[in-house]
This record gives C-alpha cells, structure tokens and sequence, in this order.
C-alpha cells in the first residue's frame, strides 16, 4: 500500500487539473468544433487574475476564493472577444481558427511578458491550504485536496447546467441539430457565444487553480494545451463523462510512470498509452451518437 | 521518367551550387578590413573607419527564454551607454545591433551569421541557454567571430572565440559541494530539469559527492516545460536526504518549490541548495522559498567596492527589473571585458583580440570583485559565494570560498574527475 498510495492520491490530483484545463474544451472543442490554441492562455490569464486579486485583497484566505469567479469572468470575456472578433467568420474551417487561434495564443503571451514582470510573478495559497492530512500513513497535501474538490465542483456544475437548465437544453438542440433549433426559436449565435464564453471561463477557474500549483508567467498555459486536447478527444468529443475518466487516467497513468521512471519518461509513456487507446478506439471513450451529453 | 526527374534534381544542385558561390562572392561585405587577406579567408568585415563601431546583441526577447534574456538584454544596453558616456571604445562609439533569439536555437545561429557577414559586427554578447551557445558556436568558429557568453553553464567547452563571463562548473557546482561538506551533509537528493546543464552537472555531482563521502539517496529529473514536481517530491520526501541540490531551471522551479512546501518539506528539516534561484527569480516563489540557498559567485548583497554604484545604476535604468542578479552581473562583465581586450590590442580585430587574451593581464573591477580573464581557455576567475534567501528575496552571504577560483572548464586540476568520464561528457555534450 505505501506503494501505490502516494501515486494513486498524487495522480488523482494531477488527474483533476488536467480536468479543469480540459473542462472547458468540452465545450469549445466538444461541443462547438472550435480548435482554440489559446484555451491555454486562458488559463494563463485566469492565472494572473489570483494575483491581481492578490494585489488588491493581500489576505490570500480571501482572495483565491473571490479570484475563482472572477478569473471565470475575466477569461470568459476573453473568449467571448475572440469568439466575436475571429472565431465566428471560421467556424467552417477548423484548420483556419487552428492557425488563428496560435497567433491569438502568441499576442496574449507577450502582452503577459509586457504587462507582468518577466520572471512571473508569486500567488501565494491560502493558509487554510497549508499543511497535509493523513491518508493511511501518507501525507497528503491538502493543496491537491483542494484541486480535486475543484474540479468536481465545475463537472458537476457544468453537468448540471447542460443538463437541466433552458440554455442548457439549447446549447444541446443547438450541437444536435443547428438548422432545426433555428426553426423552433432558439437564437443559435447567442448560444455560440455563451457556450464558448462559459468554455473559456472554465479555462480561468483552471488558471487559479494553476496557480498554486506552478510559476504564473506569460509561458505557463504552453505546458496544458497539449495535454487538454489530448485528454478531450480520448475521452470522446463533447463527452463531459468521458473526459473526465479520460483525465484521471492520463493523471494516474503519468504519475505511476513517473513514480516507476522518471518525469520525462513518463509523459512519453501516457502519451504512448492514449495514442495506442486511439488506434484501436479512434472515436475515444464515448460517442455522441450512443449516449446524451454529460 | 526516373531519368529524367534524376536529372532535374541535377540540374537544381547545379543551380543551386552556381547561386551560392555568387551569392559568397557578391557579399564579401565590401571587405573593408585593413587587412585584404583576412577578408580572402572568409572573416572580417569589422568597419573601423568611422566614429562608431558595431556590436551584436543576441538575447531572446521573445518564447520561454525571454523570462529571462530580457534582462540581460537591458544590462547590456546600459553597459553600452555607461562606455559610450565615458568615451566609447578606441575613441569609438559602440553602436548596438539587437537582434531576438526567439528561444529558437536555429534562429540564434541564423542571427549571427546575420550579424557578422551583414551587419559586420566586431563582436556579439548574449545568450542564455547551453543550446543557445552551442547553436551559436559553429558559426563564429566558422566565420571567425567573437561571441561573449554570461551564464553559468556546465563547463567542458573552450572556444577560440566564444568568452564565456559566467561561472563554469569549479566556480559554483563545486564551492557548492564544498559548503554541504562544511555543512556535515552525509546525504543528498538531485533534483533537475532534464537537459544538458543538469545532466552534466550531477555527473560531476556524483563523482565529487564519492570523494567527500556524500552518498547521492535520489536523482530526479523533470522536463524544462512541465512545472509539476508532485510525484518526484513525494520521492524525496520517502529518501529524507540532509540537503536537495536543485539544477532545475525557469519556471520549472516555481512547481517545485511550491510542491516542496506543499509536501511539508522545510529548510529546517530537508534544505534546498540552487544553481538557477537568484534575485530575479526568488520573487515569483513568494515566502516558500524562504531560508534555502543558492550558490553563485555574484549577488546583490556582496560588500565589495563597485557594488553599490552597479545597483544604483541599474536601479535607475529603464526597464530595469530593481534587482541585480549574478547572470546580468556576467553580462555585464562581458561588454567591459570586450573593451578591455580591445584597447590592450589597439585593434578590433578578432584575431588582435585573441592575441591580447592570451598575452594575459586583462582584468575588470567588476561588481563581484576584480576578475581576471584567462588567456588560455577564455573564462574568467570568479568569488564563490553561497546565500541563504531571506524574507526580502535577497541573500545573506553564509559561506565563501578562500579568495578567488581560477576557471577549470574541464576540471583538469580534479584528480577525482577522471579522463575518460571527461572524454565521454565532452563528446555527449556535442
């Protein structure tokens, strides 16, 4: 059990943050088609919302809970810009938004690199944080606690949301059937934007919680991207279920392989892993087609 | 149809071959060198005629790099004002070229190609990363250029024409080793991100850990871009080492303190001594980082003649970042260094230049005391100090060597670094 304890709770953790990066792309990607290269500078911007926060309430006990919805807020208007001003003339052409949204993504790196001293700049994590419990003889830092309660506060929000609310219902008849939810009444073009506004701001609930894990700095949403993407199409586009098991296996998965080999071994070894998974199941854990959403 | 589209394939290497060899001829840069012969065998293009004379900045002020360049970038810019008010070099004023490194090591040699055959620089000062140096050396070797480098980096390598102003490894890996000695540590934990610099560093780690009795518990390495350090924590909190010794770079470092303090691992239980954590870099970890160490050879709270008046300066100076570090303070030392070589040989000249290098004599009272360059293998002697981070992310100094440490690229004078591990490092660094 000491064995396998410390990897188990520490992928689950490291599971739940690849969740929240990957959240919001259920929606942007699973949901809408859009392949959005700066969901990683989302998170990076939401990231730097705990600090500005910071700057203002100096009492991190405070500010980090008031920087979750906040950072929401801010990175969802990010999207929301973006949605507006490029996404929405090429939502037929996946590759076209692919190559815009890398250049979005570079734009909002060297404004972080202007803005904010370039060595990054320190968000420090509530006190009541400090410290670790006791699981069976590990311990656990309360910190990685606090990501996996996170992140299944927002699955179980945005689960809900989809799930029971009128806009939820439309976002649904909206990916389902765009022409027919046009005819029964249902705006399609605000339910783009919001979708892709609540998509995004998921992205800057990520970004908080990034945070307090690594440096907040203008390259920091460079390292979830890749991962994000890779955690969503394993789990089955638009498949909110999906990603999350998908997530907690590339987190567990990593981190055993990182506990058996070495760090860097260990990202090739799960990426080797969910790429063999695709081969032999290409359209990833769950379908659209077999199942509802969420 | 293989015949014919062999011949096409001829007909463009042909070509190709004719554009090249007139593209070569067509630049020779105007050869405007004293010396027609120097320009014949593919080299100086340096303009001396006028009032100015050029110098290359080459920093990445762009990608993941630029965290860090930027600042080197600007201590340069304010070296080169300081000498340009106090009369230029050779009565000449330096007229800087910078150009971005863009974190892209194919641009770095690309930019100083660009530099010494177009823009005919006497000399180019930057860089940051070990790729970024070992990009750029081929090309100064090839076109007989100057390249000054102001990182510490993992040693084994000695240029004609590369100076390299930081500390190789006998001036900050080994005074380290020596303080965790003096310290009593009997074991030791290695944390790094995984690439050259780490990897060479705990080579040599290892070998001088044997000779002082240190036994190495663990060695983990991360990858640059990745800053969860959970997992290899966890490791390090099972070995419960006396002392981690950290080669982990950039933001990288942030994940693994904050994983460290977050694993209930403290300074007083497991301390951390870093290479890569200076006053630039300590902020951005906030109070966790608090009371480990650093060993550099430079820092801002050195009590030495020209310290005070460096701060001040760069304080003052646009863009500056508040706080002096030891890699600007290298970056610095490396634009006067030039000046001095340059004004013992009377000569912008590379080869002159070299000349005056290894007749020897040339020193700079620098920040960190006066350095001297040495002749033979281009780096310069160096303090070893090591800092203890205090609340203010600053260093009180708790250790420093017995004077000043003569550079050692390939640990020669190490009778416990063995030939044919050196051999063998030297060959896998490229």
């Amino acid at each position: 059990m000491d064995e396998l304890l410390p990897p188990l709770l520490n992928g689950t953790a490291l599971g739940a943050l690849l969740l929240l990066a990957a959240l919001g792309l259920t929606l942007t990607f699973g949901q809408m088609g859009v392949i959005n290269m700066a969901h990683g500078e989302f998170i990076m911007a939401g990231a730097f919302v705990a600090y500005v926060t910071q700057q203002v309430i100096p009492s991190s006990d405070l500010s980090i809970p008031l920087a979750l919805p906040l950072a929401f807020v801010v990175a969802g208007f990010l999207g929301l810009l973006l949605e507006v001003t490029i996404i929405q003339w090429m939502y037929r052409r996946p590759l076209d938004t692919l190559l815009a949204t890398v250049g979005v993504a570079l734009i909002l790196q060297q404004a972080a690199l202007q803005i904010f001293p370039a060595q990054g700049v320190p968000v420090e994590k509530p006190s009541w944080l400090d410290g670790q419990i006791d699981v069976l003889g590990y311990e656990w830092p309360l910190r990685q606690v606090f990501t996996i309660v996170l992140a299944a506060a927002c699955v179980a929000a945005l689960a809900a949301w989809l799930k029971y609310s009128s806009f939820g219902r439309r976002i649904r008849a909206t990916v389902q059937n765009r022409d027919l939810a046009e005819t029964s009444g249902v705006a399609t073009r605000s339910v783009d934007r919001i979708t892709f506004f609540v998509g995004s701001g998921l992205a800057g609930v990520a970004g908080v919680a990034a945070s307090l894990i690594g440096g907040t700095n203008s390259q920091m949403g460079v390292q979830y991207i890749i991962p994000a993407f890779l955690v969503v199409v394993a789990g089955g586009i638009g498949q909110i279920a999906g990603t999350v098991i998908a997530a907690l296996a590339v987190g567990i998965a990593m981190t055993f392989f990182a506990y058996w080999t070495s760090g860097s071994l260990a990202q090739v070894l799960a990426f080797v892993l969910v790429v063999i998974f695709l081969q032999i199941r290409p359209q990833g854990l769950f379908t659209v087609r077999t199942r509802g959403l969420a | 149809m293989l015949n014919t589209s062999r011949r096409r394939v001829k007909t463009l290497l042909a070509t190709g071959a004719i554009a090249a060899t007139a593209a070569l001829v067509l630049s020779g840069c105007g050869s405007r060198a004293d010396d027609a012969t120097a320009a014949a065998a593919g080299s100086s293009c340096i303009d001396t005629s006028g009032d100015t004379i050029k110098l290359g900045f080459l920093n990445s002020l762009t990608g993941g790099m630029a965290i860090s360049e930027k600042t080197v970038s600007n201590v340069l810019h304010m070296a080169a004002d300081e000498i340009n008010a106090d009369g230029g070099i050779l009565g000449k004023q330096i007229e800087y070229i910078q150009e971005d490194g863009a974190t892209d090591w194919p641009t770095f040699a690309e930019k100083t190609e660009k530099l010494l055959t177009q823009d005919c620089v006497a000399a180019i000062f930057g860089g940051w990363t070990s790729s970024s140096r070992k990009a750029v050396k081929p090309v100064v070797e090839e076109l007989n250029g100057l390249f000054f480098y102001p990182v510490q980096y993992e040693g084994l390598e000695a240029s004609p024409n590369i100076y390299y102003t930081g500390a190789t490894t006998n001036q900050q890996i080994i005074p380290a080793m020596d303080f965790l000695a003096a310290e009593g540590v009997k074991t030791l934990f290695l944390a790094g991100s995984d690439y050259v610099f780490p990897r060479t560093a705990n080579a040599i780690i290892k070998l001088y850990a044997a000779e002082l009795g240190i036994e190495i518990v663990g060695e983990e390495y991360v990858p640059l871009d990745k800053d969860d350090w959970t997992t290899q924590v966890a490791k390090i909190a099972a070995a419960k080492p006396d002392f981690v010794f950290n080669t982990i770079n950039g933001s990288s470092n942030v994940g693994f303190i904050k994983a460290y303090y977050d694993a209930g691992l403290t300074p007083e239980t497991t301390p951390i001594i870093s290479v890569s954590i200076a006053e630039e870099e300590a902020p951005a970890m906030g109070h966790e980082v608090t009371g480990n160490y650093a060993s550099w050879n430079y820092f801002q709270s050195l009590d030495t003649p020209d310290n005070p008046k460096f701060i001040e300066d760069w304080k003052a100076y646009p863009g500056s970042s508040g706080v002096t570090s030891d890699p600007m303070e290298a970056a610095y030392i490396s634009l006067y260094l030039y000046k001095a070589l340059v004004e013992k040989a009377g000569s912008f000249e590379v080869d002159a230049v070299n000349a005056a290098a290894a007749e020897g004599g040339i020193t700079f009272d620098a920040p960190e005391g006066t350095v001297t360059l040495n002749g033979d293998n281009h780096h310069i002697s160096k303090p070893g100090h090591i800092g203890r981070i205090n609340a203010d992310n600053q260093f009180d100094i708790v250790w420093e060597s017995d004077g000043f440490i003569e550079p050692d690229p390939f640990l020669d004078g190490y009778d416990w670094f063995p030939a044919d591990v050196r051999d063998a490092l030297v060959a896998s660094a490229g």
